[in-house]
């Protein structure tokens, strides 16, 4: 296993170790019996520093949205460790959990099914505030008050219901609510797919505003290649409950050491119809494999354009490219940037 | 017949609900030649799809009214059709791709079932005759042992093969004219690669006219010939692909496409955005629809612009009444973003201040506060 923690411990928010998330798959109703598992997340190991965005791409099936679930424990992880600061979130209980989950906040990718109808905009933007008995019942009125100005909603708005909101309005109060008890990580699943295009930019930048405000950290969970580009400073690719690549973002972007990264790049249509014209895609053929039957050797063979014989026998290690800090998953990622494409 | 195969003229189509009339489509007017590609483009809510259903009699009824407008094609006109004569032409002629491929099959057929159904109707098919051409359709369409497959229900199949069994039925009867409504927003950008391609490849072999329905501006600059924007069920601006992104005349469109980070461009630190939200069609407001939102708008935009020609060429039209390539107006809209960014960041700062104030320390970082002494 490739130990990727950084040296200097004190910039590290969060270190992930071998993160293994499996559900069982159970038969029978009144004799249930496990038959199998869901492997949605298989062994993934990353970290993110302080005041920085960790994007985390791949198609749906993935296990992006899992390992998002996981690290605020809605899930208890099936093995591997999750360490916050000094602690490990995969084990902690009780009060020490409910501490840590103030510092780790979310937003959720449907704002129309996130926010409770029945609740004010202002009670679920104060719901958190009041948990963590952070202030008197005026202060935390008055602090509400000042979040929605800062997402860019009128204050006046406090007693409204959610569904007098637009999509875009909505994810806004969605942050306000994550970011109402000062934490310090944030994990946004998907926070604009949901969002219409030109609304999509207001909420990308104010979540930037905030981030160089108040030095957040983020997970940024998203399948929109070019959208993490625009947030994010390091980037992980993953495909079938592993991360396949793991690199800065230029470098990423530039130079990519796995098939699978470079398939994505090129599956992307870019708003220009000289650019496209141009192109050549790599397309791959066929849908996700089933996470319950996971390919044997490189779980990418199946689909790969570059697949030999040694794909399907041996998984590939996740390993560090000579001098960079980029990780791939694969056997032949030298050869990645020069392998022909079909067109 | 005329030049075009289906034109679209100042198209109303308006939703009863109980607090009134939703204006989805108001005065849509938009053409297609036969084998060519046209993108509508623009927001949820623009009416993109319910001109789609309207082409196709689709809409919802009672809720749903026809109040003005036509359709030719092929210089028929659709809406005023008996219902027998539209569905010869329904799945026939015009063939519609959904956007989701989930809802869309029915989940008690087998798909050779419903591929076949529309070949016996429209064109008169025996059953193994049907059968036999609805093999060689989805094998047209990429799905492997098509001939097993064919006897498999639409759960079967996962979510990019259902959309190819979609575009194997509307391709079924060799129609003239392709509606595809947001074909792959449903799916992963890896399979939505790989049916913009099938979708590109059988209209080119077949020589169907498409229109692309879409919000994704990436999709329309690689699928489409001609583009139309549209904004609160009225077009924005319409031009040949190539000249819309070259040089987009409506500040709609400009604003659509500065919004939207790009993937080969160079990184900007911050997006530019368009403020506000789309209108409530239930209340649009008097002029343009657009001005609540536009950086550009003056007195003048509480009357709507036609759709005019841009000097120079026919084919490049707009309904706006501001020269954006003006540079005292563009001086003038950069002056209005540059006030309501000011104000945005002057909310953020009084923030910061009150969470230092509130003795909050052990979840502020330290940062927070020098960034605010410097800012």
């Amino acid at each position: 296993m490739v130990d990727i923690a950084p040296t200097v411990a004190s910039e590290t928010l969060l270190d992930v170790r071998d993160l293994k998330m499996h559900f069982p798959l159970t038969q029978g109703i009144i004799f249930q019996h496990v038959i199998g598992h869901v492997r949605a997340v298989d062994g993934v190991s990353f970290s993110i520093k302080r005041g920085q965005t960790l994007g985390l791409v791949g198609e749906s099936g993935s296990g992006k949205t899992t390992i998002g679930r996981t690290l605020v424990r809605l899930y208890k992880p099936t093995s591997g460790q999750m360490f916050f600061g000094e602690q490990d979130m995969a084990t902690l209980q009780g009060e020490e959990l409910r501490q840590l989950r103030r510092r780790a906040q979310m937003i959720f990718q449907d704002p129309f099914a996130s926010l409770n109808p029945r609740f004010t905009i202002g009670s679920l933007i104060a719901e958190p505030m009041h948990i963590y008995r952070v202030a008197s019942r005026q202060e935390i009125r008055e602090r509400t008050l000042e979040l929605l100005k800062v997402v860019g909603l009128r204050p006046e708005y406090i007693d409204r219901y959610p569904h007098e909101f637009s999509g875009g309005q909505r994810q806004r109060i969605a942050v306000a609510r994550a970011l109402s008890i000062n934490p310090e990580f944030v994990i946004a699943d998907e926070p604009v797919s949901a969002l219409d295009v030109s609304v999509r930019a207001q909420v990308l930048n104010l979540m930037q505003r905030l981030q160089s405000q108040f030095n957040l950290t983020y997970l940024f969970v998203s399948h929109d290649l070019s959208v993490v580009r625009h947030v994010a400073d390091r980037i992980a690719v993953m495909y079938l409950g592993k991360i396949v690549e793991l690199a800065d973002r230029d470098e990423l972007y530039n130079f990519p050491q796995h098939p699978y990264t470079k398939a994505l790049l090129s599956a992307i249509p870019i708003p220009d119809p000289q650019i496209e014209k141009r192109r050549k895609r790599i397309i791959l053929s066929g849908d996700l494999p089933s996470p319950i039957h996971i390919p044997k050797g490189c779980r990418f063979h199946t689909r790969c354009p570059m697949a030999q014989s040694i794909c399907r026998e041996v998984e590939p290690d996740f390993e560090r490219k000579e001098g960079r800090e980029h990780y791939a998953a694969c056997h032949f990622s030298e050869k990645v940037a020069d392998a022909p494409e079909k067109s | 017949m005329g030049e075009y195969l289906l034109e679209v003229q100042d198209l109303k189509t308006y939703f009863k609900v109980k607090a009134g009339r939703v204006r989805a489509v108001d005065g849509v007017s938009f053409s297609v030649r036969s084998g060519e590609r046209v993108g509508l483009v623009g927001e949820s809510g623009c009416g993109k799809s319910v001109t789609a259903l309207s082409i196709m009699r689709l809409l919802p009824k009672p809720a749903g009214e026809q109040a003005g407008g036509s359709i030719l094609f092929e210089d028929e006109d659709l809406l005023s059709m008996p219902e027998s004569n539209m569905r010869q032409i329904r799945g026939g002629k015009i063939g519609m791709i959904f956007q989701d491929p989930m809802t869309c099959l029915n989940p008690t057929m087998t798909v050779g079932k419903q591929i076949s159904e529309a070949l016996r109707i429209h064109l008169k098919l025996s059953n193994e005759g049907a059968k036999a051409r609805a093999i060689s359709l989805l094998d047209q369409v990429g799905i492997p042992a098509a001939h097993e497959r064919i006897s498999s229900f639409p759960h079967q199949f996962s979510g990019g093969m259902r959309q190819r069994v979609m575009i194997a039925m509307a391709l079924a009867c060799n129609p003239k004219l392709l509606v595809a409504d947001e074909p792959t927003t449903a799916l992963d950008v890896t399979v939505q690669a790989q049916i913009l391609e099938l979708i590109n490849g059988v209209c080119h072999d077949f020589g169907t006219a498409v229109i692309m329905i879409t919000h994704d501006l990436g999709v329309v600059a690689g699928m489409t010939d001609r583009v139309v924007v549209m904004y609160a069920g009225k077009v924005m601006e319409t031009a040949p692909t190539e000249e819309i992104f070259a040089n987009p005349l409506h500040p709609y469109t400009l604003g659509l496409l500065a919004s939207v980070p790009r993937l080969d461009a160079v990184r900007q630190e911050q997006l530019k955005t368009i403020e506000g939200a789309p209108p409530d069609l239930l209340k649009p407001p008097p002029g343009c629809p657009f001005m609540p939102r536009c950086a550009f708008a003056r007195a003048i935009c509480k009357t709507m612009p036609p759709l005019t020609a841009v000097s120079g060429s026919m084919q490049h039209q707009k309904a706006c009444w501001i020269d954006v390539t003006d540079p005292s107006q563009q001086a003038y809209a950069e002056r209005r973003r540059q006030a309501r960014a000011a104000s945005q960041q002057a909310a953020l700062a009084a923030f910061a201040e009150t969470t230092t104030q509130s003795g909050d320390q052990a979840t502020v970082p330290d940062d927070a506060e020098h960034a605010e002494k410097e800012g």
